[in-house]
């Protein structure tokens, strides 16, 4: 890894590069994970070796990127960034919709990005790799709704990775206000298929009362670049969070997702897709925090495993001492596609609570003979009719987005996978 | 809302009527040893245990490579409780005994043992149902008799001693293979100290039709009881041993640590059953693992009352094709108590299958835990496994977790893992009010439905006694 401290560019507030120095600090005094730590159980500690990459300016001529980051047709906002640089922006929001690059906002909006960066201690195992975002990072998004108001469309937001040993620091910070309701895509790509590359992204996602908050990444990174994307979601009196992770890219991926049910009657919903082919390995942690008294959250994970891929599922449900009433459910699901794949999972609880409804499953199984066979009597191949099963197991996830146009454009990638798979993997 | 102010009443209530069910075992005789390796492990230590037990050289050796492991392990707290760092193992005395030999009528044990078992009705259940009876107190067996037919057909029952000095050829290549000495901490050091518990061999195809039983009894403050059983159970031998235990409640802490190892050879078939009833005192620190062959079976039936910790997860490596591994367990974690309890499942053959059901039952501040593993490696096919974990949550600071880890490698498996939690709801009780219950009672329906399916599993004599050990605590509570 980097042994040189990042420099905080000069414009950015004092603040912040105070922050930076001290993540630094933190970064380089925390202990690498190692065998034996809880939080990595079953993970391939040979992912964490980051020896050699380093901060790049874009290597791809941005217009190339730029046509290339096609997305829902319809957007209220879309932001281009290569390596962490802006290439391109483009906005119809409301006015009082603050909606910026950070690097921006860092500078117009210093005080509001300072009430919400970074504040939760990270929790899940990826600590050092977290101050090391912290200290690095330079970009991302920034958005703050203010009260009452709701957003049509997505905010699209495209991260393109390109040149060889990359690093990148995507970072996206959303604040929804009293009554407001806002939608954030973000887009994981590298430049091409051969060069590899690595994201360390991290997300502050802050539903204030009552709001609507729903943040979705899409991670489509090449086959020989890495990321670590931890997520740190909170919610108010009354507020909705949802997060949708779908992974298909990358040769290794660790998702850390934590929602903090802070306010009575909130919800969470964490959701994932995960589509594993080849020699992939997924690694996600969930963490289901129940502060408050009559929260909801509900995880659903669904995985469908090829060839020699991996996969690691870790869920806790943790209900602490006064969360009376809560009703809080974990669901992994591991559609087994070959003989060689391997899922793990820990589906944990800890209720320090009563009045409560809890449960959670985790199942792991193949397609049976007799589906295949139903489907083949319907005219339908043997190979399509695999595909068309793992493709249902997977919409059920997404149909809970709950927005069509985004559903849509999600499944586009779950296709592109699954014919990708079809002509060369399983 | 009513249900709060009820709540309250029963907690209370509650507590006494599982204390009243504890001070069945509490109860304490002076101490006469003869033999006392004093506090604190040391080289000496083993030395004295080894000298007075007349070990053979390899087990001394054994016993000593075993306390390097011991002392070399850390306290596993980075992923259990940090209550473990309270066993101070200075303070504990690890080997008494009155030098006698375990006695094979009851009218030669000495009188204040004697009086021991009969408080805790095993000269009766021995009568009634048993087909042997090993009781030790301390470190030692103090009664060892089996009927006398099964002699004749070959069966082996004797302490660990004997077992290893008498029948080595039979003990001897099975003895710390199931459970090897560097397993973990605990297992290190019942390696290092290990004295009495049982030694089994049913030869080929012998069925026996009752159950053996061993009782363990701890009358010394401070002491430390670290028995050993090892059951071998020949192709197509059958038996089921049933193991229980008390202590009085001392002031300070006392530590249980066994290792329980079963072999289930080609088409054996293995129940043991636990019904650990220690005093809120005791850490019971306990390591057992079972191997089945080709068709065997093996199954733990595990029931959790007492102790202040538990940490016991019981596993089976189904070694032979379609062997079976089964967990069926119920914890009840009081005030004080934390029952960390589990199930390891480790499939290494073809078509084998297991199934763990585990239920939970936390009570004022108790805490009970659910530790689960499931493996099942690449090159198998067949394999399926079922878990079921509920909780049930019955006040307001009570906690339950439960952490499985399951691992499938391959296509043509099948796992599944369920797990809930829930507390007997208002308009459960409120129903059966209308019927004309009071809310013990009604309580007391609801625990028993709750846990109703697996007492069943349990032997007749034991399933009675936990269905009325229930009632016991949930009635008269409120009323």
């Amino acid at each position: 890894m980097t042994t040189t401290a990042p420099q905080t560019p000069a414009v950015f507030p004092a603040w912040f590069a105070a922050r930076q120095h001290d993540a630094w600090e933190r970064y380089l005094a925390t202990p690498a994970p190692k065998r034996g730590d809880e939080s990595w159980r079953f993970s391939n500690l040979k992912q964490l070796d980051f020896e050699g990459f380093s901060r790049n300016a874009g290597v791809s001529p941005a217009s190339d990127l730029i046509s290339r980051s096609t997305g829902l047709k319809k957007t209220a906002a879309k932001f281009i960034f290569s390596n962490d640089e802006l290439v391109h922006s483009e906005s119809s929001l409301p006015q009082g919709v603050i909606c910026l690059p950070l690097a921006e906002a860092l500078v117009s909006h210093g005080d509001l990005v300072a009430a919400h960066f970074m504040k939760q201690e990270t929790r899940l195992g990826s600590a050092k790799f977290a101050a090391w975002h912290e200290a690095s990072v330079s970009n991302g998004l920034f958005v703050h709704t203010g009260e009452n108001a709701e957003i049509e469309g997505a905010i699209e937001v495209h991260h393109w990775i390109s040149g060889a040993n990359t690093v990148i620091f995507p970072h996206t910070l959303i604040i929804t206000g009293k009554n407001s309701k806002v939608r954030v895509i973000d887009i994981f790509r590298s430049a091409d298929d051969i060069t590899p590359g690595l994201a360390i992204a991290f997300n502050d996602l802050s539903a204030g009362p009552n709001s609507q908050l729903d943040y979705i990444a899409i991670q489509a990174l090449n086959e020989v670049t890495r990321i670590i994307h931890i997520n740190e979601t909170s919610t108010a009196r009354d507020a909705s969070a949802k997060g949708f992770i779908l992974n298909i890219g990358a040769s290794w991926a660790r998702n850390e997702c934590l929602s903090r049910l802070e306010g009575a009657g909130s919800r969470s919903d964490m959701l994932s897709v995960s589509v594993p082919a080849r020699e992939q390995e997924y690694d996600q942690r969930t963490f289901q925090h129940h502060v408050s008294e009559g929260a909801y959250s509900d995880l659903l994970y669904k995985n469908s495993l090829y060839d020699n891929s991996r996969t690691i599922f870790s869920g806790l449900i943790f209900v602490d001492r006064d969360a009376h009433h809560t009703d809080a459910y974990q669901t992994c699901r591991n559609l087994l596609m070959s003989d060689t794949c391997e899922a793990n999972s820990m589906p944990g609880l800890e209720i320090n609570a009563d009045q409560v409804k809890c449960s959670h499953g985790s199942t792991s199984s193949q397609i049976h003979d007799e589906e295949i066979f139903y489907l083949q009597a319907r005219g339908i191949d043997p190979t399509s009719a695999r595909q068309l099963i793992a493709r249902g197991f997977s919409v059920e996830a997404v149909e809970r987005l709950g927005d069509e146009a985004t559903e849509e454009f999600v499944l586009g990638f779950i296709d592109d996978k699954f014919s990708h798979i079809a002509s060369g993997g399983a | 809302m009513s249900y709060e102010p009820a709540t309250a009443v029963l907690d209370e209530e509650t507590h006494e009527a599982i204390n009243i069910d504890r001070t069945k075992g509490d109860f304490t005789f002076p101490e006469r040893h003869k033999f006392d390796a004093g506090r604190g492990l040391t080289e000496k230590t083993i030395d004295y245990i080894c000298d007075v037990k007349k070990d053979p050289d390899w087990v001394r050796e054994f016993r000593h490579k075993a306390l390097k492991v011991f002392l070399e392990k850390p306290t596993p707290t980075h992923w259990a409780t940090k209550d473990l760092e309270n066993i101070n193992f200075d303070e504990i005395r690890y080997y008494l005994s009155d030098g006698e030999k375990p006695k094979r009528s009851w009218d030669d044990v000495p009188a204040d043992v004697l009086k021991t078992f009969e408080r805790l009705g095993i000269p009766e259940q021995e009568r009634a149902f048993l087909a042997g009876v090993e009781a030790q107190y301390d470190s030692e067996a103090a009664y060892s008799n089996m009927k006398e037919e099964l002699t004749k057909l070959g069966v082996i029952f004797v302490n660990s001693a004997e077992g290893l000095r008498e029948h080595e050829e039979i003990f001897r290549p099975w003895f710390g293979k199931v459970i090897p000495t560097g397993d973990n901490k605990y297992s290190a050091l019942n390696s290092a100290v290990f004295s009495g518990g049982s030694f089994i061999y049913i030869p080929k195809g012998v069925k026996l039709k009752q159950p053996l039983q061993a009782y363990f009894r701890i009358n010394s403050e401070n002491f430390g009881q670290f028995e050993r059983t090892l059951i071998i159970a020949d192709e197509g031998a059958e038996l089921m041993y049933m193991e229980g235990c008390t202590a009085p409640k001392f002031e300070t802490a006392t530590l249980h640590s066994a290792v329980v190892e079963l072999v289930a050879l080609k088409g054996a078939k293995i129940q043991y059953v636990t019904v650990q009833n220690w005093s809120s005192n005791v850490f019971n620190l306990v390591t057992k693992r079972g191997v089945a062959m080709e068709d065997a079976e093996v199954r733990w039936i595990d029931c959790n009352i007492g102790s202040r910790l538990t940490m016991k997860y019981p596993g089976v490596v189904m070694k032979g094709e379609r062997a079976r591994g089964e967990v069926i367990s119920i914890a009840l974690a009081n005030t004080g108590q934390h029952q960390d309890t589990g199930a390891k499942m480790i499939h290494a053959a073809n078509n084998t299958t297991s199934n763990v059901v585990s239920k939970s039952i936390s009570v004022g501040e108790g805490r009970a835990t659910y530790r689960g593993q499931v493996h099942i490696p690449k090159h198998l096919k067949g394999c399926r496994n079922n878990t079921e974990c509920d909780a049930l949550l019955i006040n307001s600071h009570s906690r339950t977790d439960t952490y499985p880890a399951i691992t499938v490698k391959g296509n043509q498996h099948a796992t599944q893992h369920e797990a809930s939690v829930s507390q007997v709801s208002e308009d459960m009780l409120f129903y059966m009010q209308q019927r004309g219950l009071n809310e013990g009672q009604a309580m007391s329906l609801a625990v028993n439905g709750f846990i109703n399916d697996l007492v069943r599993e349990f032997p007749m004599e034991y399933s009675v006694e936990l269905k009325r050990l229930i009632d016991l605590e949930m009635e008269g509570s409120v009323g």
